[in-house]
């Protein structure tokens, strides 16, 4: 591990208004297993693209095994044995998993040819996968699987993954920490890039810490604690959420038999589903993502609609009931994507106030809109929640990630409900501000209302909510509390590994 | 009524000739739609195509000129659409409206001139003894260049998209333009090829009418087949095989009604000139509810713009 493979020194990228990188410097030694780490916006990505070829860096210098390397484009990075597996897949779903394959190689063989590799190689690194399946069907494990082998086909020197296990069930992520570690003693060098402290430390050898695009640091993962790492990121200290000891009250969620039909071509239907949500309550449903998560929210909240005693709130039959009705009952809900479902992106936050706050904050008379009240609403909930925005008059897409999530779960939480259901509260969300969602949700429990958190982070879940049960393929598992659960039952849950399997790559030595 | 007057080879080669200008256009444009883009302006570019070919057909009396001029001034016209829509980011839909508004005027000005003048007329292929089989002698061996062209060109189409390299990659650029242009590929510029293509093809469409069909320019004569052509596409699901049956059908149901028409039917008639439209729209519906559906749809990124972000 003494050989360097790549060398940075000195980059710098700066976008209108934001430098994204700033002189940053770090070696990667050959087959070493080297950690990327930092908040969102930290300028990991942009780290990695320019090593990618996909963004040109203002200043500083790469080498490459001491040869200066500046890819003007990911077929020269590519060709240098550069391979990158993507945080969103660079995936196409109506093409099968050959032809993806295909499109992300240089010279690739004829299909024919390239379906007989594939099959080689996933055997031989425990990572089935069929040739011919069109990839819109695949789960998120299977599509990342499809990426992985599409690199490992160009025989990479340096394998860089962007957010990797963030689609994965632990048994999965277990498989594929397996894979990694036997390709890095192959000597294949991989760049890994996670906020999820616990897996760098079992994993990665040295890691480097970004912050607004410097590195602030640099560690060993194995000997360095997964606060300290995180203090480190963030820049200060973090402050744990406190659940309160309420006791629970009444059933107020009563979902029996719940069968939906998904709207969409690759969605998955919901089968069959039972839980009851009692006041004072955090449900957690965990579930690898595409898994009913979407779906379920939307039976939920009305988007869809369902049998009518299938969704009991108070014992009040509501599945024909559509969300504004619903709203009005007291459910409410805040889906995962943030731009374009939970917010409306060129609306104004005020008018984002306006459009799920009309009917609880009484912000419509006669059906003529009251905007003094919906811009106090949206400022009373830009001042609880924290909202770094210069006011309710710009645009939700103006807004970082963070702090749009902020405004939605707090446009919300601030509305009274009885029942709450977010999904992905804290995706893509830093640090800080995921701590401070937490502690919304866990104060809104203890306010009495029962919440219902589907989630795809799993320490997330452990964290606030008192019972846990996970989707998978749109069935429901058992509902159990989260005290005594081990990360391995969870995992079953969750539908354990799909059939992965640990690599053997002594067929590969052979 | 008399339908002995109506000749079956004759029925099915007229057929093939009235479809052809379709066929071309929705062929094109199909390649553009599976690239991501959604060119609206199909029936400017055959028009376009259309009073290029008569001019340059009539003023150097060789017909295979004008088919070139026409194809190239669709390209060309195509990639005014390409320049709008793919590098200054404009709204596809109104670009192609504005296209197919443009083309309507700025050929019936070119054409003027031209008013009631005769094409030279493109030979048909002599197959000799072929020719003389009967029945199959007149529909498959009694055709001009153009008819043939055409049915090669869905054949290459259906061959380039299915098996090779290059259609992988347009259809992955229709599919996720920004999967492809993580991977490296020049999104944009395949995309402008996709247009210059369906530009050529709609040309080469518009000009069969003015040079072959009628064959003489009329101001506004392609009278809407560039919309058929559309429709045609989004009905086939964007597939060679099916755009050749859709536009056949068309082009024969078209060509049917005529010859009831001739042969004396004389009950609804409104009803026999409406019902091309309407079968093959129920046919293409039908082919693709059913069994197929889901199976194929539409090009995920058709009609979104593509943006490069950091």
């Amino acid at each position: 591990m003494s050989e360097t493979l790549l060398s940075i020194s000195g980059l710098t990228k700066a976008y209108p208004g934001v430098v994204a990188n700033s002189d940053v410097s770090f070696d990667i030694g050959v087959g070493e297993v080297h950690a990327l780490l930092g908040e969102n916006g930290a300028g990991k990505s942009t780290l990695v693209k320019m090593i990618y070829g996909l963004v040109k860096p203002d200043t500083g210098q790469m080498t490459l095994r001491g040869q200066p390397f500046a890819p003007p484009e990911p077929r020269a990075a590519r060709l240098d044995g550069i391979a990158m597996v993507f945080q969103h897949f660079s995936l196409f779903d109506a093409l099968n998993v050959a032809e993806n394959i295909a499109l992300g190689m240089e010279n690739p063989p004829p299909l024919r040819d390239l379906a007989q590799r594939i099959c080689e190689v996933s055997e031989t690194y425990g990572l089935p996968l069929d040739p011919d399946r069109t990839v819109g069907v695949l789960s998120a494990g299977e599509r990342q699987r499809v990426e992985i082998i599409r690199c490992l086909l160009q025989d990479p020197k340096l394998l860089i993954m962007d957010e990797p296990t963030s689609v994965l069930t632990p048994q999965e992520v277990d498989i594929l920490f397996e894979t990694l570690r036997k390709l890095s003693a192959e000597g294949t060098a991989i760049l890994y890039i996670s906020h999820k402290l616990e897996e760098i430390r079992t994993l990665c050898d040295t890691a480097t810490i970004l912050r607004l695009g410097k590195v602030v640091g640099t560690c060993t993962p194995s000997e360095t604690t997964a606060r300290d790492m995180a203090e480190m990121m963030v820049g200060s200290a973090l402050k744990t959420p406190e659940p309160s000891n309420r006791p629970l009250g009444e059933v107020a969620l009563s979902v029996t038999g719940l069968s939906v039909e998904s709207p969409s071509n690759f969605g998955t239907s919901l089968k069959n589903i039972h839980f009851d949500l009692r006041q004072g309550e955090i449900l957690g449903i965990g579930g690898v993502a595409g898994n009913g998560q979407d779906e379920l929210l939307a039976a939920l909240s009305g988007e869809t609609r369902a049998a009518n005693d299938a969704i009991k709130f108070n014992g009040a039959a509501i599945g024909q009931m559509g969300p504004t009705e619903r709203r009005n009952l007291g459910l409410l809900a805040a889906p995962e994507e943030r731009l374009g479902h939970a917010a409306a992106p060129n609306m104004s936050l005020t008018e984002n106030a306006m459009l799920t706050g009309s009917t609880r904050k009484k912000l419509e008379k006669n059906g003529f809109l009251d905007w003094g009240a919906a811009r106090s609403f949206a400022e009373h909930v830009i001042k609880q929640f924290d909202v770094r925005t210069p006011g309710p008059g710009n645009a939700a897409r103006s807004l970082s990630g963070g702090n749009l999530q902020k405004f939605v779960i707090g446009r919300e939480v601030l509305q009274d409900p009885d029942v709450l259901i977010v999904n992905q509260p804290t995706w893509g969300v830093d640090a800080a501000a995921a701590a401070a969602i937490r502690q919304a949700l866990l104060d809104l429990a203890g306010k009495g209302a029962a919440v219902l958190v589907i989630s795809q982070d799993l320490d997330e879940l452990m964290e606030i909510s008192g019972r846990f049960a996970a989707l998978n393929e749109g069935r429901l598992s058992d509902i159990r509390p989260t005290a005594d659960l081990t990360v391995e039952e969870i995992g079953l849950m969750m539908g354990g590994a799909h059939g992965m399997e640990v690599a053997h790559i002594e067929e590969l030595a052979r | 009524m008399d339908f002995s007057s109506i000749n079956p080879a004759l029925l099915v080669a007229a057929l093939m000739v009235s479809s052809t200008p379709i066929l071309l256009a929705a062929l094109g444009e199909m390649v553009v739609e599976r690239a991501g883009v959604l060119n609206l302006g199909v029936e400017g570019m055959m028009i376009m195509g259309a009073v290029t070919g008569f001019v340059v057909g009539f003023n150097t009396e060789i017909p295979a000129l004008g088919f070139v001029a026409a194809a190239g001034s669709g390209a060309l016209f195509a990639l005014l659409f390409g320049l709008l829509t793919q590098v200054l980011l404009s709204n596809q839909v109104a670009t192609g409206l504005g296209l197919t508004l443009m083309g309507l005027g700025l050929s019936s000005l070119i054409g003027k001139p031209y008013e009631g003048m005769k094409a030279p007329s493109l030979p048909k292929i002599d197959f000799g003894p072929l020719s003389d089989i009967p029945f199959f002698g007149r529909v498959l061996f009694g055709h001009d260049a153009i008819v043939y062209l055409s049915l090669g060109m869905v054949a290459a189409v259906w061959y380039v998209l299915r098996h090779t390299r290059i259609g992988l990659i347009l259809k992955a650029v229709g599919e996720n333009h920004d999967a492809a242009h993580s991977l490296g590929y020049k999104v944009v510029r395949i995309r402008l090829a996709a247009i210059a293509f369906g530009g050529a093809c709609a040309g080469l469409g518009g000009a069969y009418l003015s040079l072959v069909r009628l064959p003489q320019w009329t101001e506004g004569m392609t009278a809407g087949a560039g919309w058929i052509a559309l429709a045609i596409v989004v009905f086939a699901s964007w597939r060679a095989g099916r755009v050749l049956v859709g536009a056949y059908l068309f082009g024969g149901l078209t060509v049917l009604q005529l010859n009831l028409q001739a042969a004396g039917m004389t009950a609804g008639v409104q009803y026999l000139s409406m019902s091309p439209y309407l079968i093959t729209i129920l046919v293409l519906v039908l082919i693709t509810s059913g069994r197929f559906k889901g199976a194929h749809s539409a090009p995920a990124s058709l009609g979104r713009l593509f943006e490069v972000t950091r």
